[in-house]
């Protein structure tokens, strides 16, 4: 596989002895102007960047409140030091998050505060310098933003933020990572992340179509683009390209199609996926939810409904409405939006679906709570709905289902390893390294209740898992998507 | 950079994909393959045609679940499916498959 060392699952979660810098060599690639222009970056280290960088800031600083509350109240109490999965996997101090945030911190410092302005070295600040911007761009792409250390902070310092920031000065400077870049500037031009241009979608959906007929005998429909539908489902392009995301996406619709709803996905808005946030771009993540906005009204639809995706969910239920909204020409009485799994849970509990749990005794399940669906949102009526809700689909999906430890799950969650726009070749190794303790709680459910597959509801995290789990002796195959559970258990008849 | 096929040399990106698709020859495979320590039998060269044809006609690779199929109708159901395409692209049929066609890299949350 690749040149190096996959960590070694421990019996108990253990903290590593810190080994400086051994992750300073981490970066990805950087993106080229074909891909910043489109985003309104500039192509190239800007020869003036210091200026612009702490232009950047301060205009940030004046704008996002929290950002300098962040920056000013952390005490250095360590609570956060061991709660990053990157930490844990790659033992670099700069990984922990309170180091992290410093390399930014220290320059904010130097010309935000009196202090670091007049005494620099007595409060750890230093000036903006190449060194500086090369540390942002290694170690900023070593945060996935899962916002776990957050939950453990007196302080309640959202990393993410921090991480988000930063990332936002390097591409005002010129300095872009081309993962995250390139993409959102395919969904400028094409509607999605993958670049998958309407008559491909359309021919992907009817290939589906013809599975399910074949497989069960009933014509469950994926309709595109169909102006006067009730729901508009958005959701990860990867739902239509990848596994086990298909298997989902045949899910949702066997679900619609047993509620006898009429539903259409949109190819203007056939992405959930916003990187913008990512990158910490409030001019880019909005002009990416403007599409959801634009295909709502266009194809005239009641309701919108989000497939799994778990930093689209946080998009859609907690910033969608200022993003893109008012909403107020959709159907009052439901919420906006919904969450796939909202949507199936509410039908089961009114009876309404048929299932047939032995479709899934070939598999013992647990549930990875994908991170900003556990901590940045919410899902259903009920407080944390967004654990209970997709538990529940899976116990109504199946027999067998054990949770991991309760440090690694909930709002304890641990990231997949990929997720915040880390989810990239040129990052294999922080990619892996970052997984162990994920992987670590897994493998304790697979030795105590003989687990075979691990469930999940973001797009991000099933393409990392189907990636990494072979470096730790799990196949590829052991992930699934939450509604392929439920495909595989519903039962459809076509009275419906 | 670049790669050298037939006496040109042809430009790369970072990954080792193909800079412009219209420069791509069958040469262009086997060089890849050569770099990756591996040799492309005619099992590869069924993949690889149908993703220059699918990407001919849709401007896009595949989805794998639509590789799979056509594998399937073509070679027979026992190779119609992910694993089948895995042993013979280890990194990835999406991937590794697309960039010895001279296709553009999926990218995304795959």
């Amino acid at each position: 596989m690749a040149n190096f060392e996959t960590p070694e699952i421990k019996e108990y979660p253990t903290i590593p002895l810190i080994k400086e810098g051994v992750m300073a060599h981490s970066k990805p690639f950087i993106s080229k102007d074909a891909f910043q222009q489109p985003l309104g970056f500039p192509g190239e280290l800007l020869d003036n960047w210091q200026d612009v960088a702490i232009e950047k800031m301060g205009e940030m600083l004046g704008k996002y409140r929290g950002l300098q509350v962040f920056l000013d109240s952390c005490v250095k109490c360590g609570a956060c030091t061991d709660k990053c999965h990157y930490f844990l996997g790659t033992s670099d101090p700069k990984n922990m998050p309170v180091a992290r945030q410093d390399l930014l911190r220290k320059v904010y410092r130097r010309y935000f505060t009196f202090a670091g302005k007049y005494f620099p070295k007595l409060v750890g600040a230093v000036d903006m310098t190449k060194e500086v911007l090369d540390d942002w761009y290694s170690y900023f792409h070593q945060c996935s933003q899962c916002r776990r250390c957050s939950v453990y902070c007196p302080y309640g310092i959202d990393t993410a933020e921090i991480s988000m920031a930063a990332r936002e000065i390097m591409d005002a400077v010129g300095v872009g990572q081309k993962y995250c870049n390139e993409i959102i500037a395919k969904v400028y031009k094409i509607g999605n992340n993958l670049g998958l241009p309407e008559p491909a979608l359309r021919d992907t959906l009817e290939g589906l179509e013809e599975d399910v007929l074949e497989d069960t005998g009933v014509a469950v429909k994926y309709p595109l683009d169909v102006k006067g539908a009730d729901i508009l489902l958005v959701t990860p392009s990867a739902d239509f390209f990848a596994e086990p995301h298909v298997d989902g996406l045949i899910g949702y619709g066997k679900v619609f199609h047993a509620a006898g709803a009429s539903w259409t996905i949109s190819s203007h808005a056939s992405e959930a996926a916003n990187f913008g946030m990512f990158i910490g771009s409030y001019e880019n993540m909005r002009k990416v939810a403007l599409r959801i906005r634009e295909a709502a009204l266009d194809l005239g639809v009641k309701r919108i409904i989000f497939g799994e995706c778990g930093h689209a969910w946080r998009v859609a239920y907690s910033f969608l409405n200022t993003l893109a909204g008012p909403f107020d020409f959709l159907d009052p009485r439901y919420p906006v939006p919904q969450h796939i799994c909202e949507y199936t849970y509410d039908l089961l509990k009114r009876g309404a679906l048929t299932m047939d749990k032995s479709a899934n005794d070939h598999m013992r399940l647990t549930f990875h709570d994908s991170c900003n669906v556990a901590r940045a949102s919410r899902m259903g009526d009920l407080p944390g709905g967004q654990f209970v809700i997709p538990r529940e689909v899976i116990k109504a999906s199946c027999n067998h289902f054990y949770d991991m430890n309760a440090d690694t799950i909930h709002e304890g969650t641990f990231c997949c390893g990929g997720g915040g726009g880390l989810l990239t070749d040129d990052l294999m190794e922080i990619r892996v390294k970052g997984a162990l303790p994920r992987m670590s709680a897994l493998k304790q459910v697979v030795e105590e209740h003989g687990v075979t597959h691990l469930a999940a509801i973001c797009a991000i995290c099933k393409s990392q898992f189907s990636k990494v789990m072979p470096y730790y002796g799990f196949q590829m195959s052991q992930i699934v998507s939450v509604h392929q559970l439920v495909s595989n258990a519903i039962v459809l008849n076509d009275k419906q | 950079m670049g790669i050298e096929v037939n006496g040109k040399t042809l430009e790369v990106d970072e990954e080792g994909y193909l800079a412009d698709l219209n420069q791509w020859e069958p040469g262009v495979a086997d060089i890849m393959a050569k770099l990756d320590d591996t040799t492309l039998t005619d099992a590869h060269w069924e993949v690889i045609n149908f993703l220059r044809e699918y990407y001919e006609e849709y401007q896009i690779a595949p989805a794998v679940r639509v590789l799979t199929k056509a594998i399937g109708k073509k070679l027979g159901a026992d190779k119609g499916n992910s694993k089948y395409l895995y042993e013979l692209f280890p990194y990835g049929p999406a991937k590794q498959a697309c960039k010895y066609a001279g296709l553009p890299k999926p990218t995304g949350c795959v």
